[in-house]
């Protein structure tokens, strides 16, 4: 909004402001009002404060002028002119009326119309109460209808994909969503069919609208033509209670509404968050709510009892648990405990069992990461926002697949490369989600990481590109087959070459950035988490706390998280979930999940952001903050926490980089507060790679995660548990000929420890001399091939 | 089996080649699967989307606009016999009703001999020689029952041949453009705007 407002602008002791080239002079409703060059009508008026009623019109998409219901009268100084105000830009001196007769009658005609064939199903429509249509047919309509004949009828809702409905008859073809898929998610699988009053949305027979975002089109449909089976006929919009809050599934921080009804967590609702998700999610993001009901849930403790884990009392648990820590400082000392995990969490959990391991324990190793990305050093770079990385000159990509891991980092920066305001330079070891967007895509084989940075920014194209003007990396793990020593070494080489490049780092799980910056990450001396595990396996573990990580899944060396968790001597989890981990564990302390505890979360550019707690946590379940001070107390310790503010007012007095995070600025803004890169955070050390020379029959091992695999927040939503693609090893169809096989039958694939069955995918996203294996997908488990230890793992794959 | 066939495909990847963007070459490929199988099938429809780059939904969209696209078997001759005003007026329904007599098919069928489809068609812009119908869209003006008996007799016994090719055939001959004319395909890096539209002012 630019109004000007004189008091402050005129000042008569200099001369007159200069004049903004970019101001339009108009009218709205005969109210002067100071416009900007190219806005649109329909914007220009609700700056002005006049909301112009609109279907098809939508703030981040093309305007397309179809549903007509944004005509109002504009005089340019040649009489009032019926005007679509979404598709005409603002002139000087215009003259926009929103409220004459004629606009007036022609909103009424347009609704009538868009009436004559919407069946007045309301009563059991979910959109009811909520929709644009109802409500601009009341604000905006006529009275009543003249049309008595017989309405269009079609097949009541079809499924057009394993998530979102489509009923065609209450469909007004407003093009939303089919221009988000076409526009934003770059999935157009969905388009008009057939001719005027015939025109209805289909997608290809038998090709569903299998978007990773199709839930955006159900939260856009200005009717209820499209519905999400998570929430169809689940609740009544004036029924529901909401608090703004941020999706933990991933690290981009998206900006949520959580909706509640009767005490359950109904939906999600993007937010529009100018610098986060511009209002998307991804469905894992949107959808994986209904976890948080699963039946499945830890409700309560629970204390081995030989073979079974028995429910028991929080007293009792903690007592159990401290008594474990205990017993293993008497028998090891405190460097034999290891706490992993604390991603799921909030900053507050993340700080308060930080201090819990480091102060109460006395234990240098903690670590929140999984062995699955970088390490923390990297959060140590010169920090760049998405809003930089999606605005930079030349974004480059040396990191995993963002469409799988960061969807909604996705849609910005492929947003960026479509609107030509960036070029993407991605270096890759297999296609990815953003290769059809990326300028140039540079294939690697795993390991070679540095000579493929190199011999790019040798090319004197690439170097132009690069010097003219400002650059981000996104950096992360683009393969958990492989060390991360070769991408870092690689990193360090763009930095070199790029001294002013910014680094947006391309972590994965929810809150890792804020556990890591908060201080669960080795203290000096401390064990990483591979390290951890190693000596669990060589029996020097006592005590292995996991606060909500589960090394089996999420290892990506399943021998050695296997090895490990047997050779732990004690194992607490704390967990809402008994997991293939958790399972084994001695104590299970009962966490409550997200929305059921409030705090503060940390995205992958530093943004912290609130928490909402809408619900009540399930069963006995506890904040992981509240379990750590409690076993804090157990342990003769006090971390002094009676609330989660005291938590956050302490992470602004204590944790460097967090000074200006404090509960006012948080309050303050609804876009969260960008944390300062952390001074102290230990240096990113390059390590030598030694790479062994590749067998000419074999295959190197690339391995990376999908969007949808057995994560517990996907597995436990029965929406979208049975969506993973499946464990299979992915090769190029040459290679596939060259093994001797066919696509879809089942191969050897043989490691140095293991030997594993999977069915072979022609895939030509896949280098050739590689294989790819979804992580963590249904099927046989590809991590018992990967040696965590190994700077590549090599594999042979042979006919059965 | 119904995707284009290989001589097809090498005259598609000429036509794509006409186009600064490939996606533009869509409305001629639907034309020649038309012309290759007499109506467009749903292979041919995925084989043109890898074709020219869009996703099978969309061709299918575009493809479903147009009238003249036909996704089912029609007959080598289709009869569209115009029943708006001008032909009405002039006997139109008694035109169709005998011709549904002759052909023993309802408006939209096809005989079984697969030789004909009958179709009832909007103003066909002939008003004055009503009542106008055509046979894969060549006019035949001022039609009797009898003319109507006369030219299924001839279309029949393949005395038309000549002049009404079967359906689907866009031209009998066509279209040679030579290789230096062609627009060729655009840089991926150039803005995204039709090629006619002139740059967009330089911004400060």
């Amino acid at each position: 909004m630019t109004t000007i407002d004189p008091d402050t602008t005129a000042d008569d002791t200099v001369e007159a402001p200069p004049v903004d080239p970019n101001a339009v002079n108009i009218t709205v409703n005969g109210v002067p009002h100071v416009a900007r060059k190219g806005q649109l009508v329909i914007e220009a008026a609700a700056d002005a404060g006049e909301y112009i009623p609109r279907f098809c019109y939508h703030e981040r998409m093309t305007s397309v002028g179809k549903c007509r219901m944004c005509l109002v009268e504009c005089d340019t100084g040649r009489g009032p002119a019926v005007t679509v105000s979404c598709m005409v830009p603002v002139a000087p001196d215009m003259k926009v009326d929103t409220q004459s007769e004629t606009t007036k009658r022609m909103q009424e005609g347009v609704l009538e119309l868009l009436l004559a064939n919407h069946p007045l199903d309301c009563p059991v429509c979910d959109k009811g109460g909520e929709c644009p249509l109802q409500d601009q047919t009341l604000s905006n309509g006529p009275g009543e209808s003249r049309y008595v004949e017989e309405k269009r009828h079609y097949e009541k809702p079809i499924a057009i994909s394993d998530i979102v409905l489509l009923d065609r008859e209450r469909c007004i073809l407003c093009d939303r969503c089919t221009r988000f898929a076409d526009e934003v998610a770059g999935d157009p699988l969905i388009h008009f069919n057939g001719r005027g009053n015939n025109t209805h949305i289909t997608t290809y027979p038998d090709e569903p609208f299998s978007s990773y975002f199709s839930g955006n089109t159900v939260q856009i449909c200005p009717v209820g033509a499209l519905t999400a089976k998570p929430y169809r006929f689940k609740a009544r919009p004036w029924d529901l209670s909401q608090q703004e809050s941020t999706c933990t599934t991933c690290a981009v921080g998206c900006r949520t509404v959580v909706q509640s009804s009767r005490d359950e967590v109904l939906r999600y609702m993007g937010v529009d968050s100018e610098p986060v998700n511009h209002g998307w999610l991804c469905d894992r993001g949107r959808f994986n709510f209904e976890s948080v009901k699963s039946p499945d849930r830890v409700l309560q403790p629970l204390v081995r009892d030989g073979d079974q884990l028995q429910p028991s009392s929080w007293n009792a648990a903690l007592a159990a648990a401290a008594a474990l820590i205990t017993e293993a400082t008497a028998a090891g000392g405190a460097n034999s405990i290891a706490v992993l995990g604390g991603a799921r969490g909030s900053n507050e959990d993340a700080f308060a069992w930080a201090r819990l391991g480091h102060e109460v324990i006395g234990t240098p190793n903690v670590y929140a990461q999984m062995g699955d990305g970088l390490p923390a050093g990297l959060l140590g770079q010169p920090r760049a926002t998405i809003d930089q990385a999606a605005h930079a000159a030349t974004i480059v990509l040396l990191g995993p697949d963002l469409k799988e891991e960061l969807p909604v980092l996705y849609l910005r920066l492929r947003e960026a490369a479509e609107k030509r305001w960036s070029r993407i330079i991605e270096f890759t070891p297999k296609r990815t989600g953003l290769s059809p967007y990326a300028w140039r895509t540079i294939g690697y084989e795993p390991g070679t990481q540095v000579a493929a940075v190199q011999q790019a920014l040798a090319d004197p194209a690439i170097a132009a590109q690069i010097a003219s003007g400002d650059v981000v990396v996104v950096a992360g793990r683009a393969n958990l087959a492989e060390s991360s020593a070769a991408t870092v070494a690689a990193l360090r080489e763009l930095l070199a070459a790029v001294p002013s490049a910014l680094v947006l780092p391309a972590f994965r799980r929810g809150n890792v950035v804020g556990a890591l910056q908060v201080g669960m990450r080795p203290r000096p001396g401390g064990l990483d988490t591979r390290s951890t595990l190693q000596a669990a396996a060589d029996g020097k573990i006592e005590c292995l706390v996991l606060v909500g990580a589960d090394p089996l899944a999420d290892f990506p060396d399943t021998d050695l998280a296997r090895r490990g968790l047997a050779g732990a001597r004690r194992i607490i989890a704390v967990d809402s979930f008994l997991t293939a981990s958790s399972s084994l564990a001695h104590v299970v302390l009962a966490a409550s999940a997200y929305t059921e505890k409030s705090g503060t979360t940390t995205n992958i550019e530093g943004r912290v952001s609130t928490l909402a707690r809408q619900v009540t946590p399930a069963g006995n379940s506890r904040a992981d903050w509240m379990i750590a001070g409690e076993l804090a107390l157990a342990l003769g310790g006090d971390l002094g926490y009676d609330t989660v503010d005291d938590i956050t007012a302490d992470i602004a007095t204590l944790v460097d980089g967090y000074a200006e995070v404090t509960i006012e600025a948080l309050a303050a803004s609804t876009d969260g507060v960008v944390a300062g890169v952390p001074s102290a955070i230990d240096p990113m050390n390059v390590v030598p790679v030694d790479l062994p020379d590749r067998n000419a029959y074999d295959f190197r091992l690339v391995v990376s995660r999908t969007m949808y695999d057995q994560a517990t927040g996907t597995a436990n939503s029965p929406s979208l548990a049975h969506l993973p693609r499946g464990s299979a090893v992915h090769l190029h169809p040459l290679d596939i000929e060259r093994v001797g096989t066919t696509a879809g039958t089942e191969v050897k694939v043989i490691g140095p420890r293991a030997t594993v069955v999977f069915a072979v995918v022609a895939d030509e996203s896949v280098l050739r001399g590689t294989a790819w294996v979804p992580f963590n997908n249904p099927g046989p488990n590809v991590g018992d091939l990967i040696d965590c230890f190994a700077a590549v793992n090599d594999v042979r794959i042979e006919n059965i | 089996m119904s995707r284009l066939n290989e001589a097809n495909v090498i005259l598609a990847k000429e036509i794509i080649g006409r186009y600064p963007k490939a996606r533009s070459a869509t409305i001629p490929l639907l034309h020649l699967s038309q012309q290759q199988n007499g109506y467009i099938t749903s292979e041919a429809m995925v084989h043109i989307g890898e074709l020219v780059g869009a996703t099978s939904a969309e061709i299918l969209g575009t493809a479903t606009f147009y009238e003249m696209f036909k996704f089912e078997p029609v007959g080598k001759y289709l009869v569209n016999i115009c029943g708006t005003m001008s032909c009405q007026l002039l006997g139109a329904d008694e035109l169709m009703h005998h011709a549904e007599a002759r052909l023993g098919v309802k408006a939209g069928g096809t005989t079984a001999d697969g030789l004909f489809t009958l179709e009832h068609a909007e103003c066909q812009a002939a008003c004055t020689e009503a009542p106008n119908m055509q046979v894969n869209y060549r006019h035949c003006h001022r039609m009797t029952t009898a003319a109507f008996d006369q030219l299924i007799d001839d279309l029949a016994a393949g005395r038309l041949d000549g002049e009404i090719p079967p359906h689907g055939t866009l031209a009998r001959v066509r279209q040679q453009i030579p290789a230096d004319k062609a627009a060729g395909v655009a840089s991926l890096d150039a803005p995204a705007q039709p090629a006619w539209m002139p740059a967009p002012e330089a911004t400060s």
